[in-house]
């Protein structure tokens, strides 16, 4: 590999390492609103073009132009894409962060950087790569104007990159020429930017030994984030009104369900089969949702934590007043407001038992976009069927970063599940119709909706009430009403989505996970099966627990929790809610704000296992710390 | 909330409106207010308003907030559903049962406390979405339930019943509409039931938020000498800018010609407003602003009906929602199935 004359670089290796197909990660380092963005969604979907798999996690900051921000891509053929923390390559692209992004390339890795100015001879290591491309400059010789000098710079280097890693430059090509069939101008200014980048790179380098190489996909698959996944879902639950307040990460649920309206909810004259209000806070878009799910209609709010501390107090009310409505909960980092743009699993005992008094809600736990549309569909179902609020609790890895996820499918068979309500005729066949009455013994009493005729009427109400919906205070009255309730979630409890088990032979520890961790779980599993060790997984997709988590936990020596909070909330509700010994629960946690790798959970895996399986000495005795005590990162 | 079951009275003779029933049919359970409060007779004023107008009782929507105020939807029209939300937040539960559906009558009732302060930004921004709804805010300046505190609406030095004086600026419900574009603003008096119930029929058929303020003692808490909420108060002090005449036959004979103008509603019928002040016009908001306030500070209470505007458009119309109901389509109309997945799908290739 050799540069030109301007090029600082360490020394170049004696020999050309073996190549490295389709296993490597890079990160994309740039300064946000300068459109980066699309020029790095251009190269994790041309990389997926290829049939390899791939994964791109957005590092973005709350600002709106100007702070650092980063794209990592990590391509792994055995469909290993969780985030990992190293980086093979690096494109530095932003000046202000050189520092922290050549410190964060491995050793003998690469750092492909704009050589229109100097490196200060600080920033040189000498175990890494240096490869020089005066982008910027051959961009102001080709383009007129700042503004599209900047913007042309980010495909520039996806250009460079192209030639470095060995992109497919014919899927480029038709990636542009798809992201710019409406902007015929754009799609030629693009292409010089890719070509002027893509000829530099590969007269005076040529291909790195980290490379793609294309491969025949094993299934069919989409590109796709959670939150347009979860905005379909709700399309097709048939969800008619939706209210919300604007919040990171959830705001892309509502905007892709808005356009997703437009398409398949307008009528020929403009008129539009959904509402969508814009609520002056989430408590008030939680009061929307509930009038509409108190009315009959489908209905759902997207929110984050700060979103959740304000619908709590109607969550409360349609909990007790038993009205359907689903919640959208992508959790970020907090507390408070926390960092908005990073994720994390934190909300977990918030949503479980939202708002005051005795409450326990259902919620779901997607694991991928895949999920986050099937399990939406279902939060619908089980909100009408149950007259509760269910959640669907995402977070911003799966919600926001475009993910390779099966293909959707739709099965034309299913119907919507509206639960037991009374109509017109149900109730000229009743004496009396009593709101809260069970009459079958599963906890669910059948509800009317208003306007339904004089029998069906009745008062919906948040303070104490007894079985027909009378205002009471009675001790009697009361209690069959919130003893009926804990009936009714029993019944829920049964049929909820079930965890997903993997069992290997021989294992006797098993590993808990549930959402966005899922892949990186996966992935430490196979590394300690290469070493040896066997672990069973166990994805949780529900609360309350069905009975399957608890025999998991049961059945197992040692169980491994795995959170992406501080406290270990899973944990925690593993814990309270299911009957184990609680000796032999061992906490994982990773709570920075970056999503899961499987270098997490090894590091906190291999030390029990490792002296466990060398003696063989069954059953393990915890050194846990007590439960209470924190856990200072180690990274 | 608690209530009791009304007894039966029968009468001989019961008036029976356009849709053949009676008062009757429009009452709801027994009061538990305290004998005398002002909100009862706004209660009755509601069933009358609604006998008046022959509306179908079981299309009745009734929300309430929590307080004094919001028990009295148990008490009325108990053939309609009705809906207790948390304090403060009745405008969000209507704002979305009328999005689910569009056909049903609303009736949303409130106080002060409920309205100007816990539930203050709530009723901002449901005036601001020009909800289609009656919104009865019981104004009595002071927390009954929680026995005698002074609300957002209590007079700069009004007292309390153990003679404490207020020093907070109060938020006039009026002036509050005024300034957010409200469509329909009137202001009634508990104890005038021939003012109050053509403007609580006039709001029935708005099409839009209409908003009325009604100043509706607190004879336990509030009705003292040293209250600008008391009975007395007022009584002394009360003006009226323009109201609408009750029944369209009276109409020659009682008023002159030229102080009577015909407002047409949404929904064909006419209304006939009397005007007590020639020179007042409802449907120029910022006189509407400035007769009102230049009145307060005066010492005078404007009631009637003090603006509107029928051309707003409702929710509903800035949406474009359809004219069905949301809560009414079928599962076809709302899922795109198989080949609109499928076409999709090839999008996110």
């Amino acid at each position: 590999m050799s540069g030109n004359g301007r090029t600082e670089r360490s020394e170049a290796p004696e020999e050309e390492p073996p190549a490295r197909v389709n296993d490597f990660a890079f990160k994309v380092a740039t300064a946000n609103g300068t459109g980066s963005a699309s020029a790095n969604g251009l190269i994790l979907k041309a990389i997926y073009r290829m049939g390899i798999p791939v994964s791109g996690k957005n590092v973005f900051p709350s600002n709106i132009q100007g702070l650092p921000t980063w794209y990592e891509i990590r391509v792994n053929k055995n469909g290993h894409v969780a985030r990992t923390p190293r980086f093979d390559l690096i494109v530095a692209m932003n000046p202000s962060t050189y520092a922290q992004d050549i410190s964060e390339v491995v050793s003998g890795g690469w750092i492909l950087y704009d050589d229109s100015w100097p490196l200060a001879k600080s920033l040189i290591r000498q175990d890494v790569t240096y490869i020089g491309a005066p982008l910027a400059r051959m961009c102001v010789e080709k383009f007129a104007g700042a503004r599209e000098r900047i913007l042309m710079k980010n495909i520039a280097y996806a250009g460079a990159l192209a030639a470095l890693i060995g992109m497919d430059v014919d899927i480029m090509q038709q990636l542009l020429e798809e992201t710019f069939a409406r902007k015929k101008a754009l799609l030629g200014s693009n292409h010089t930017a890719f070509t002027v980048g893509y000829d530099y790179v590969r007269e005076n380098f040529g291909l790195l030994p980290v490379r793609l190489e294309a491969m025949e996909p094993d299934g069919e698959y989409v590109m796709m984030d959670g939150n347009t996944a979860a905005a379909l879902g709700c399309i097709y639950a048939g969800a008619t009104v939706a209210a919300w307040y604007p919040i990171t990460p959830a705001t892309s649920l509502m905007d892709n369900f808005r356009e997703l309206c437009k398409r398949f909810r307008t009528e020929p004259d403009g008129s539009r089969r959904y509402s969508i209000l814009q609520a002056e806070d989430e408590l008030a878009a939680a009061g929307i949702v509930v009038g509409a799910g108190w009315m009959g209609a489908r209905a759902f709010t997207p929110t984050s934590g700060p979103g959740l501390d304000l619908v709590s107090e109607f969550v409360g009310f349609a909990y007790y007043a038993e009205i359907p409505c689903v919640f959208f909960d992508i959790q970020r980092a907090g507390p408070s407001t926390g960092m908005p743009t990073r994720t994390q699993q934190g909300d977990l005992l918030s949503v479980a038992y939202a708002s005051h008094g005795d409450t326990k809600h259902i919620a779901l736990f997607p694991g991928s976009p895949e999920e986050c549309f099937y399990l939406s569909v279902q939060a619908f179902d089980l909100a009408e069927r149950f007259q509760t609020p269910v959640f669907v609790v995402s977070d911003l890895d799966i919600a926001m970063n475009d993910w390779r996820t099966p293909r959707l499918h739709w099965d034309e068979s299913y119907r919507w599940d509206r639960g037991k309500v009374f109509g017109e005729e149900e109730l000229a066949q009743l004496k009396t119709f009593s709101r809260y009455l069970d009459v079958d013994g599963d906890g669910v009493a059948a509800r009317t909706v208003p306007g339904v005729g004089a029998e069906g009427a009745y008062f919906t109400r948040g303070s104490g009430h007894d079985r027909h919906g009378r205002y009471t205070e009675t001790e009697e009255g009361y209690q069959e009403v919130i003893d009926r309730l804990l009936v009714k979630l029993e019944t829920a409890r049964r049929v909820l989505p079930a965890p997903v088990i993997e069992q290997h032979e021989g294992a006797v520890a098993g590993l808990v996970c549930l959402g966005s961790s899922d892949a990186a779980c996966s992935e430490a599993i196979a590394a300690l099966a290469e070493r040896g060790h066997q672990v069973n997984k166990m994805r949780v997709r529900a609360f309350p627990f069905s009975n399957d988590v608890g025999a998991f936990l049961r059945r197992h020596a040692i169980v491994f929790v795995v959170d992406q909070n501080r406290d270990g909330q899973l944990r925690t509700l593993l814990l309270s809610e299911v009957h184990t010994d609680r000796t032999k629960v061992h906490s994982i946690r990773h709570y920075s704000g970056t999503p899961l790798s499987a270098d997490h959970v090894l590091e906190d895996v291999l030390p029990v296992l490792e002296p466990h399986d060398a003696r063989r000495r069954p059953p393990h005795r915890s050194t846990e710390p007590p439960l209470e005590a924190l856990r200072i990162m180690s990274r | 909330m608690s209530s009791i079951t009304k007894p039966l009275i029968v009468t001989r003779k019961l008036e029976r409106n356009a849709l053949g029933l009676t008062r009757l049919d429009y009452e709801g359970e027994m009061s538990t207010l305290c004998a005398g409060c002002g909100h009862d007779a706004i209660t009755a004023g509601i069933v009358q308003a609604f006998f008046d107008l022959a509306l179908p009782p079981h299309r009745a929507v009734k929300l309430s907030g929590i307080g004094c105020s919001s028990k009295t939807t148990a008490y009325l029209v108990s053939q309609g559903h009705g809906l207790n939300a948390v304090h403060g937040r009745m405008p969000a539960v209507a704002s979305g049962a009328n999005a689910a559906n569009r056909s049903l009558t609303y009736v949303g009732i409130s106080g002060d406390g409920d309205s100007l302060s816990i539930g203050l930004g709530q009723l901002c921004h449901a005036i601001r979405r020009n909800v289609n709804m009656l919104y009865v805010l019981e104004n009595n300046g002071v927390y009954g339930l929680t026995k005698g505190q002074f609300s957002a609406s209590t007079d700069v030095g009004s007292k309390s019943k153990r003679g404490a004086s207020n020093q907070e600026g109060p938020i006039d419900p009026v002036l509050l509409a005024l300034s957010l574009g409200a469509t329909f603003v009137a202001r009634g008096f508990s104890g005038d039931k021939e003012q109050l119930v053509p403007l609580l029929m006039a709001g029935l058929q708005h099409q839009g938020f209409a908003f009325v303020d009604v100043l509706s003692p607190c004879v336990t808490f509030n009705d003292h000498e040293g209250s600008t909420k008391s009975y007395t108060f007022i009584r002394k002090s009360r003006q009226e800018a323009a109201g609408f005449v009750p029944y369209q036959a009276e109409i020659a004979t009682q008023y002159g010609a030229g102080s009577v103008q015909p407002i047409t509603m949404h929904d064909g019928t006419v209304l006939y407003l009397r005007k007590i002040d020639e020179d007042y016009d409802p449907t120029d908001r910022a006189g509407a602003f400035s007769y009102v306030s230049e009145r307060q500070a005066k010492g005078e209470i404007v009631t009637g009906l003090l603006h509107i505007k029928q051309d707003g458009g409702d929710m509903h119309d800035r949406e474009r929602t359809v004219a069905t109901p949301l809560r009414d389509l079928s599962f076809d109309e709302l899922c795109p199935g198989t080949a609109g997945l499928d076409r999709l799908m090839d999008e996110y290739l």
